[in-house]
């Protein structure tokens, strides 16, 4: 069965990912998946603020997730929400098993994602973007987290729900997913669907999350291995004596 | 020893970059160093950067991350704050570090003298970490190189990639202290205090170790930039 | 992030900044238009490192009841943690706020918008612009840039499709906003007796006074604003007219 943009069931949309676009940030991520586009930016470890709300064993993570109000179709209003709320939880607790959190006691990872333009799967690249973001900003992972949505239209299992997909679908089910370990963070359930159904369209989330996974590396290869972004240039200045690379600091 | 077998193990070679969570080695042979972790047999890498081998101990050297404070270090800080008995510090990390009165040369009579005579919010120091733990960071300024910078430019470089800027027993950095004629304090938290003829000269080689510091040659790069800079 | 004032400070005791910029001369301006396909109109602003994005969007409401043959105009700025280890969320700050009302100012004053075209039936229904300006990076400067995007996005802005009093905005009509000026605000700091357009992060941490002045296409003054707590002479304002009539024009054509 062909999608509306054409995709077959098990396709994702177009990814493009991208880390260290925010200068001032100690880490940072630009995640689109197809027309959702999540930008998030990490500080820390720091200095935990509220006193109250550091832990004395490990680091706390303060996740904060907003949508601008040009990201919608009709304008949502700035500030939180309950749904942003919501989410903003789900993000902590999703990443929280990827960090070595006991190295940096009493001090607070801060990772803020906005949604700058949104049309389904927000949360899920949000999760992309901050797990990148965590990466960028060299904070000690266990493994990179990929997140992606999964259901069911008809008789097959639609990977990547866009906007028009999310009404018809008999479940929208969104994962996170660790996939050296294998092992699921998050993993939320809006439907009416069988259990072998439901184990279905977690497999093909799976699926999904372990094809971004690859995404996500290659955007932090991009971001800082020089070594790969070094091979074509050697080349020419090999078969171009005369000319010098001249690179000017930016 | 079996060296050529055991070198053949390894997933990812000495030097080669790598990501969080990738396997580095699956063999028990090997010990996890700084920034690395076991898993069942293999040895994986915590955060970005390069692999360094060294004999069994397998270790990642991050390229990017806050500046996480070591005794012993030398640091460039800006006070903050002055409090009854010493000197709240920013230096640029997780938080910020405490200067006592025990900190610093001179002898200071609280009862007689204004704390802000010898460090007055805004001053930028370099000094010492006497320790740091999880509670706080006390600084030193007893060593003989830590001193109240009063001119000259402050830039600012990640912390990760500090050590090639000072280079093997500071072959990198003396090299740029003589190309550029400038006095130079390097703050292993990243910035980098200099004065001197050829200030931009230090500029723009900061900003080569920056973008290159993983690579080979560096210090043939770094010294034909400053050859061809005069 | 810390840093030793002293050098911004005796460098700009001879009138020199610390990147080699002259006095006037800006950092490298790049408008993008519509990188965002969802909002009626917007644009992406990067001065230097100072990156902001803005959206505008479109709704059917009320007009004000003192001007009810007008459409209605929102500016809103969003200083997100995301762009500094400064910006926290929470209530509007001071400066979130005086970003907001200064662009609003220069695009009010001038008439960019001519919002007797935007009422639908006088008293009761006219078309209602939202502008909100997201900063994504704080280098310096976020006036400029902000004030630089939200009359991009209006510019580029489509009106979404009205049928039957109902808005679809997923349509968007080839429509565009009845648009008369593009204001520009140019900015520049005091520091030492020195003026230098176009702040970095650190030359507004050192700055004792700053200016703001907002020209439209015909070059005539739209909306001032002095910040920062030191005083200005009244030759260092004129000073700052005659330079923003000239930047404004040049930064201007980035609008179409």
């Amino acid at each position: 069965m062909k999608r509306k943009d054409g995709r077959k069931p098990g396709d994702l949309r177009p990814i493009e990912i991208k880390a260290g676009v925010i200068e001032q940030a100690d880490g940072s991520a630009m995640v689109k998946m197809g027309r959702t586009t999540a930008v998030a930016a990490v500080y820390g470890p720091r200095e935990m603020h509220p006193r109250r709300m550091q832990k004395s064993e490990k680091a706390a993570i303060k996740a904060i997730y907003r949508m601008a109000p040009f990201s919608t179709t009709d304008r949502c209003r700035p500030g939180p929400s309950r749904r942003s709320q919501e989410i903003s939880m789900v993000i902590r607790e999703c990443l929280e098993p990827a960090l070595f959190l006991e190295e940096f006691p009493k001090t607070g990872i801060y990772i803020y994602v906005t949604i700058i333009q949104a049309d389904a799967g927000t949360r899920t690249a949000a999760i992309n973007a901050a797990s990148v973001a965590l990466a960028d900003a060299g904070i000690p992972m266990r493994d990179l987290v990929t997140s992606v949505a999964a259901g069911k239209i008809g008789n097959d299992y639609m990977l990547d729900l866009e906007y028009k997909e999310e009404e018809v679908t008999a479940a929208d089910i969104p994962i996170a997913y660790m996939p050296r370990t294998k092992k699921i963070t998050l993993l939320q359930m809006d439907g009416d669907m069988t259990v072998k159904e439901t184990e279905q369209t977690i497999q093909t989330a799976i699926k999904g999350c372990e094809m971004i996974y690859e995404m996500q590396k290659k955007a932090l290869k991009e971001r800082w291995d020089i070594k790969q972004a070094e091979k074509p240039a050697r080349k020419e200045a090999v078969s171009k004596p005369a000319k010098k690379a001249k690179e000017k600091g930016d | 020893m079996k060296r050529g077998v055991k070198m053949s193990e390894l997933k990812k070679q000495n030097r080669e970059f790598v990501l969080p969570g990738e396997e580095i080695v699956n063999s028990i042979d090997y010990l996890p160093g700084k920034n690395c972790f076991r898993e069942g047999n293999s040895i994986l890498s915590k955060r970005i950067g390069i692999v360094n081998v060294k004999g069994r101990v397998i270790s990642v050297i991050p390229l990017s991350g806050v500046y996480v404070p070591r005794g012993g270090d030398m640091v460039i800080g800006k006070i903050e704050d002055i409090q009854s008995s010493g000197w709240i510090v920013n230096i640029n990390s997780i938080s910020d570090a405490y200067l006592p009165l025990s900190g610093v040369r001179e002898f200071i009579d609280t009862t007689k003298t204004d704390l802000s005579r010898f460090y007055a919010v805004g001053d930028v120091i370099y000094g010492k970490i006497n320790y740091a733990n999880s509670h706080t960071i006390h600084l030193s300024m007893q060593d003989p190189r830590a001193r109240k910078f009063r001119s000259g430019r402050i830039v600012a470089m990640s912390p990760a990639k500090v050590p090639r800027l000072i280079g093997k027993e500071g072959s990198m950095i003396n090299m740029i202290k003589d190309a550029a004629l400038c006095r130079i304090n390097v703050g292993q938290n990243g910035l980098v205090w200099f004065e001197g003829e050829k200030e931009d000269h230090v500029v723009d080689a900061i900003k080569l170790i920056e973008r290159e510091a993983s690579l080979d040659g560096l210090t043939d790069k770094v010294s034909a930039m400053l050859k061809e800079a005069k | 992030m810390i840093l030793i004032n002293q050098h911004v400070a005796s460098l700009a005791t001879k009138g020199q900044r610390a990147d080699k910029r002259s006095p006037e001369e800006y950092r490298k301006i790049e408008v993008e238009n519509n990188p965002l396909e969802k909002p009626e109109g917007c644009a992406q602003v990067r001065i230097g490192e100072t990156l902001v994005l803005a959206g505008v969007k479109m709704d059917l409401g009320t007009p004000f009841s003192d001007r009810p043959d007008e459409g209605v105009l929102m500016v809103n700025a969003e200083l997100s943690p995301i762009a500094s280890p400064d910006f926290e969320y929470g209530p509007p700050s001071e400066e979130s706020i005086e970003l907001a009302r200064v662009v609003d100012r220069g695009i009010r004053e001038s008439h960019s918008i001519d919002l007797k075209k935007l009422c639908i039936e006088k008293g009761e229904k006219v078309w209602m612009v939202n502008v909100d300006i997201h900063i994504m990076n704080h280098g310096g400067n976020m006036i400029d840039a902000a004030g630089i995007a939200a009359i991009a996005a209006l510019h580029n802005a489509r009106m979404p499709e009205l049928k039957d009093g109902q808005v679809n905005w997923d349509k968007k009509t080839s429509k565009k906003l009845p648009m008369q000026a593009r204001p520009v605000p140019v900015s520049f700091v005091k520091i030492e007796g020195s003026l230098f357009m176009d702040p970095t992060l650190e030359e507004e941490q050192n700055m004792g006074a700053r200016l703001t002045v907002t020209t439209k296409d015909d070059g005539n003054i739209v909306s001032i604003q002095k910040g920062g707590s030191e005083a200005l002479t009244f030759d260092e304002i004129k000073k700052g007219f005659q330079l923003a009539s000239k930047k404004s024009g040049e930064i201007r054509k980035l609008i179409k």
